[in-house]
């Protein structure tokens, strides 16, 4: 509008950028998570680097967005938290939400006990005390791995962590100031950026930086063939993007009616794989540099699996840094505050399912929930098989829970009950980014043929192979026992009856030609 | 770096980050739909309350 007399015009338009500027600030620092700096780093190595980018890309663009979106669709337009926003369009289905909602709970017991990791590292930064040997001092010295067993041999380097972190969550739910820790991160995203960007730039100056990048980004053809990274890479873009484990639809539920739900969908989206790539580049260039200081090869280096791989290769690099105290201070706090608000986001979802289902106040649930949560997670995670009982947990809760959960999820949908063109009807009604049919040919056919290859290969894998060499009682228990026990959990919670909560006479808005057919 | 890995990480680069500044770049051009179904301002009210409910955000 060329004409700056007209006042109103003017105001109106300020107006919605400020307001609009301010959305996507939100959405891309609530973006970033632990998720991005730890797990995708350790995820891109222990696929073979150079073999993992293709599948993700693929990952990103054929079932993350698509899921994402399907995810918004049903928490948008039933409003509620899973189980019940699944109760809405079908009864039965309502098994479905729960076992999603499950999942994110067996994720927030494991999720701490890394936060608990970055905390001890953020005083560790302090004086630098973990040495040049990075790796050494974080699986020996400081987590203690020990055997694939029920360690009761406490390591108190991680249970008094453990044990904060989990005051802290509880004391933030029960005095209802989880808004408020959501606010400290327009500070705390900011700084992480900046920390996590000075990283990068320093360990892309080491030397051997580029045969990391060399690394990481050469594709391996041979390696587009094994299904387990393919596996892995949708893995990592469900557990960054949560989406099929029920927290999107539970957040979708809360916005506006006429939110722009695809538009910011794709910010969201972009955002976070974004971060993904730069924590990538940073942390393949300092492994190239930690295969440079050892005279051998990125691939080569020994003793460095996925979970652990950037709190070994961050440390590396703020060793390198002028002013590293400063930097791992900052760092490892910014970790902290984003980890901090990822499992608050995931308990209330799962809180908030619990609440609508059993007519609790958000407190009471919430509380109750993290109680639950912080028995578990320190029992299972303060000893010295805490590492391995993490890695297990998290290969099967992910690798095999979500992939089944996003294929029964599209599959019901899609094919059973039918309703991808009422939801994409529903997301076209409310968003300027306009969906078209070929979003119902990927989240209908494209992703659940590629889902369902990927899990029955997995589980073959899983079944014949066991899972990193640990004994079979013990991925029986740990592995096999999360499934079971979410399945199991998620049955019963079903047959608990309503008792009229879940507001029988319900009406989705807006009404659509669709839902008459 | 070897060619392949250049031209590798040039394509990671423009769909992730490219698809980032896209995405931003259209949300704020087309921030709303305009008119848009009719909205009961019961149902207004409704949103209003239940954003001032603790809620997840979008993480992890």
């Amino acid at each position: 509008m060329a004409t700056p007399s007209n006042a109103p015009v003017a105001t109106e338009n300020r107006e919605t950028w400020t307001s609009n500027t301010g959305f996507i600030l939100a959405a891309v620092g609530s973006a970033v998570g632990l998720g991005n700096i730890w797990r995708f780093p350790g995820v891109a190595y222990e696929s073979g680097g150079g073999a993992f980018m293709i599948p993700y890309l693929c990952a990103l663009l054929t079932a993350g967005i698509p899921i994402l979106f399907l995810d918004y669709a049903i928490g948008h337009r039933y409003r509620a938290a899973a189980p019940l926003a699944y109760r809405r369009i079908r009864k039965p289905a309502e098994a479905l939400g729960w076992f999603q909602i499950l999942l994110s709970f067996v994720i927030a017991v494991y999720y701490a006990a890394v936060i608990a990791w970055a905390m001890s590292y953020f005083v560790f930064a302090f004086d630098l005390s973990w040495g040049q040997d990075t790796l050494a001092f974080f699986v020996g010295d400081y987590l203690q791995v020990g055997d694939p067993e029920i360690s009761t041999t406490i390591v108190p380097g991680i249970a008094i962590p453990l044990v904060i972190t989990w005051v802290a969550v509880l004391i933030a739910i029960a005095l209802g100031v989880a808004k408020g820790v959501e606010k400290v991160n327009v500070l705390f995203i900011p700084l992480l950026f900046v920390a996590f960007i000075g990283l990068v730039i320093r360990a892309l100056t080491l030397p051997g930086a580029l045969d990391g990048l060399t690394e990481f980004f050469t594709p391996d053809w041979a390696a587009l063939g094994d299904l387990d990274v393919w596996i892995a890479a949708y893995s990592q873009i469900f557990f960054s993007l949560s989406i099929a484990f029920g927290i999107m639809v539970t957040y979708a539920s809360f916005q506006r009616r006429k939110a722009n739900m695809t538009s910011s969908g794709l910010v969201v989206a972009f955002a976070n794989s974004s971060f993904e790539l730069l924590a990538g580049i940073g942390v393949f260039a300092t492994l190239g540099f930690m295969a440079h200081q050892q005279s051998t090869q990125v691939s080569e280096l020994e003793g460095l699996t996925g979970p652990i791989l950037s709190f070994v290769t961050f440390p590396a690099v703020i060793n390198e840094m002028p002013g590293g105290t400063i930097f791992g201070v900052v760092f490892f706090a910014s970790l902290i505050m984003a980890g901090f608000t990822s499992i608050i986001s995931i308990l209330l979802g799962v809180a908030a399912s619990v609440g609508e289902k059993f007519g609790l106040g958000w407190r009471t649930s919430a509380v109750s929930v993290s109680a639950v949560c912080a028995v578990l997670s320190i029992g299972l995670f303060s000893t010295t098989s805490g590492l391995i009982a993490l890695d297990t947990v998290d290969q099967f809760a992910n690798n095999v829970g979500i992939v089944l959960s996003a294929i029964v999820m599209t599959v019901l949908l899609v094919w059973v009950y039918r309703r991808g063109e009422l939801l994409r009807q529903h997301l076209n009604a409310v968003s300027t980014f306009k969906v078209g049919k070929w979003w119902i040919v990927l989240i209908g056919f494209v992703g659940p043929v590629f889902l369902v290859i990927m899990l029955v290969q997995k589980l073959v894998s899983l079944v014949s192979e066991g899972y990193e060499g640990y004994p079979g009682w013990y991925v029986g228990l740990f592995g096999w026992g999360t499934v079971v026990f979410v399945i199991v959990m998620a049955a019963i919670l079903t047959a608990i009856p309503w008792k009229g909560r879940d507001q029988a006479d319900f009406r989705p808005w807006p009404e659509l030609e669709e839902e008459h057919r | 770096m070897t060619g392949i890995s250049i031209a590798m990480m040039i394509v990671a680069m423009i769909i992730v980050w490219g698809g980032l500044i896209a995405s931003i770049l259209f949300l704020r051009r087309n921030p709303e739909v305009v008119g848009g179904p009719h909205e009961d301002p019961d149902l207004v009210l409704d949103d209003e309350q239940r954003a001032h409910q603790a809620h997840p955000t979008r993480d992890t």
